[in-house]
């Protein structure tokens, strides 16, 4: 299947939704080229708000939006959307239970040459202190179509990364997602693989490839949604595998992988690695080197299996 | 220009929300009392003539609405809300006691009557830019109303908020300062002083007048002369006295947030009388 722009599918389902819902507009801190947001300004200028480079005001704005019965979904870069305008969303919009659709572009590695800055490792983790947020980061074109949907369709502030880049879409047109729902991408009986956004999920299926050729049935699940997380999904897929690895464009200290072994070691204790940030600040390249100086690949997904499995 | 027994129906319902904050807040114990009594005259001209409201239905659709920014002054409000009648006076007992719905600062999930959850600081006002930019978009005639304080306006955010209701030309958007010269650690002009605030506010494209904050008709021909702008937010600078009225507290820098109990509180009361 043909590579789709991550942000172009944005604008499109925003569009989608905005031709039959009034209240749904578009937020932009000088970054509408960036979320690729312009033709929803084309078509319905009154409702996106270019604030300039505001993010403060822009969180903020939302939430007097949202009073006012709109559904904004408010974009700019993760480092900005999360680290930069923490408080306003956590009390503008979430403490005053308000329904304000939070957009962080470019998480982890894929802000590549923006660098160390503007590379958000962090969000997830911050969010994830917010009560009642839901958190997610769609992996390719389908479900992230799919998944705005949805929040738009929920009452409630949500927080999602987006990446903005060409991927491969994972799923056939017709797919259907929930919030909170994670899905099955291969089943398996020996490992179970859970990952998240467009970079991992992919490297999660290619890792469970290479451990069938050496024998090892991994599962592979692609955990859309953060939080909440589908804890029936990740309880049974333990109780099933007996190894859970997570993967993830993040801090471990915060992140998915924390989120999972929170559930299993209270729930039910099983032996787990994680792949994401080891407590480092992100740094500028490209996003291929990127993803092997920090270990986002098929190959750390492997090693950390087959790790679990030296050690049962 | 207010007619006379207008003027003394405001005065008597701005002497009834004072005496109503005070006790709120003895009745506790401590509280922000200062910048409380600071906008009890603003409050009264709101509630008891500028806004349009209804007590028996917070969520009215065509209602004027107001943001507190300065959401510390919550208890003035509470009073003022009560005595329209959106809850029971009773409720005002019940200030920052567990399961309370009179929370210290604004909070809109639990009180009739509040539009906007305030609290931290500098935030308000890009709420009030939300609603009043939606007010514009629907075409309702409906103004928001927001209440900045002093201390408060030393908040970045605020002057982002100023940037874009300009921009927006959000004309239904009229905003105080609440100007009693005082914050937490000192005066505003020891701490971080203001400068030329209307030249601030002006120069950020408002239409800003300075007037009494105390004067109920200063303040009305302000908001009336405010309606008549096209294009521009207005800003209403408020020079007032933090604690005005309790002779306990008036123009002490110390009443910012203070320990006071229901004697205090009572002698004040009867003081206004």
């Amino acid at each position: 299947m043909e590579t789709k722009e991550m942000r172009g599918v944005y604008c499109d389902t925003l569009l989608g939704l905005a031709h039959s819902d009034e209240r749904i507009m578009v937020l932009e801190a000088d970054l509408m080229k960036a979320s690729g947001t312009i033709p929803f300004k084309q078509q319905f200028p009154e409702r996106a708000v270019d604030v300039g480079v505001a993010e403060a005001n822009m969180v903020g704005l939302a939430a007097g939006l949202s009073a006012a019965g709109k559904i904004p979904f408010a974009a700019t870069f993760g480092c900005f959307a999360s680290r930069r305008v923490f408080d306003q969303f956590f009390i503008s919009a979430n403490y005053a239970k308000l329904n304000v659709k939070l957009v962080g572009t470019d998480p982890g590695i894929s802000a590549a040459f923006n660098g160390g800055t503007h590379m958000p490792f962090e969000d997830i983790g911050l969010m994830r202190m917010i009560p009642n947020l839901t958190i997610l980061e769609p992996s390719d074109p389908v479900s992230l179509k799919a998944l705005v949907q949805e929040c738009a369709k929920l009452y409630g502030c949500t927080y999602m990364r987006l990446h903005r880049k060409a991927i491969q879409p994972l799923y056939a047109e017709d797919e259907v997602f929930t919030l909170g729902k994670g899905k099955v991408l291969k089943d398996g009986t020996d490992a179970t693989i859970i990952a998240l956004g467009a970079i991992l999920v992919p490297e999660a299926i290619k890792a469970a490839a290479l451990l069938e050729e050496q024998g090892i049935s991994a599962a592979v699940i692609d955990m859309h949604t953060v939080k909440p997380l589908d804890e029936d999904l990740v309880l049974s897929y333990a109780k099933k595998t007996g190894a859970v690895v997570t993967a993830e464009n993040h801090q471990i200290a915060g992140g998915l992988g924390a989120a999972v072994a929170n559930l299993l070691s209270t729930h039910y204790p099983t032996p787990m690695e994680m792949v994401g940030i080891h407590d480092e600040f992100g740094q500028v390249g490209t996003q291929a080197w990127l993803q092997t100086y920090y270990k986002l690949t098929a190959e750390e997904i492997v090693r950390k299996v087959l790790s679990i499995r030296s050690k049962s | 220009m207010l007619a006379s027994e207008q003027s003394k129906q405001l005065a008597s319902f701005a002497k009834e929300i004072r005496k109503n904050t005070l006790f709120t807040i003895g009745n506790l114990g401590v509280g922000h009392i200062g910048g409380a009594l600071s906008i009890v005259d603003l409050l009264a001209l709101l509630y008891g003539k500028v806004m349009r409201i209804d007590p028996t239905n917070p969520v009215w659709e065509e209602r004027d609405l107001l943001v507190l920014s300065k959401g510390h002054a919550g208890p003035a409000l509470y009073a003022t809300l009560a005595l329209k009648g959106f809850f029971p006076m009773e409720e005002l007992k019940t200030l920052n006691q567990g399961g309370t719905n009179l929370p210290s600062h604004c909070d809109r999930t639990k009180t009739k009557g509040i539009d906007m959850t305030t609290g931290s600081l500098g935030q308000g006002l890009s709420a009030a830019c939300g609603l009043a930019y939606a007010m514009q978009m629907d075409k309702k005639d409906t103004y928001v109303y927001a209440i900045i304080g002093d201390g408060e306006s030393q908040e970045g955010q605020n002057w982002e908020a100023a940037m874009f209701a300009s921009h927006y030309q959000l004309d239904h958007l009229i905003a105080f300062t609440d100007y009693n010269k005082m914050q937490i650690d000192g005066t505003t002009d020891e701490i971080l002083n203001l400068g030329d605030i209307e030249g601030k506010w002006n120069s950020f494209g408002w239409f800003t007048q300075r007037i009494d904050g105390h004067d109920l008709s200063a303040m009305d021909n302000a908001i009336e002369t405010a309606k008549l702008q096209r294009g521009k937010p207005a800003m209403i600078i408020l020079d007032t006295i933090k604690g005005k009225g309790a002779a306990f507290c008036e123009g002490n820098v110390a009443n910012h947030n203070m320990a006071f109990d229901l004697n205090t509180a009572n002698e004040a009361i009867a003081a206004l009388e």
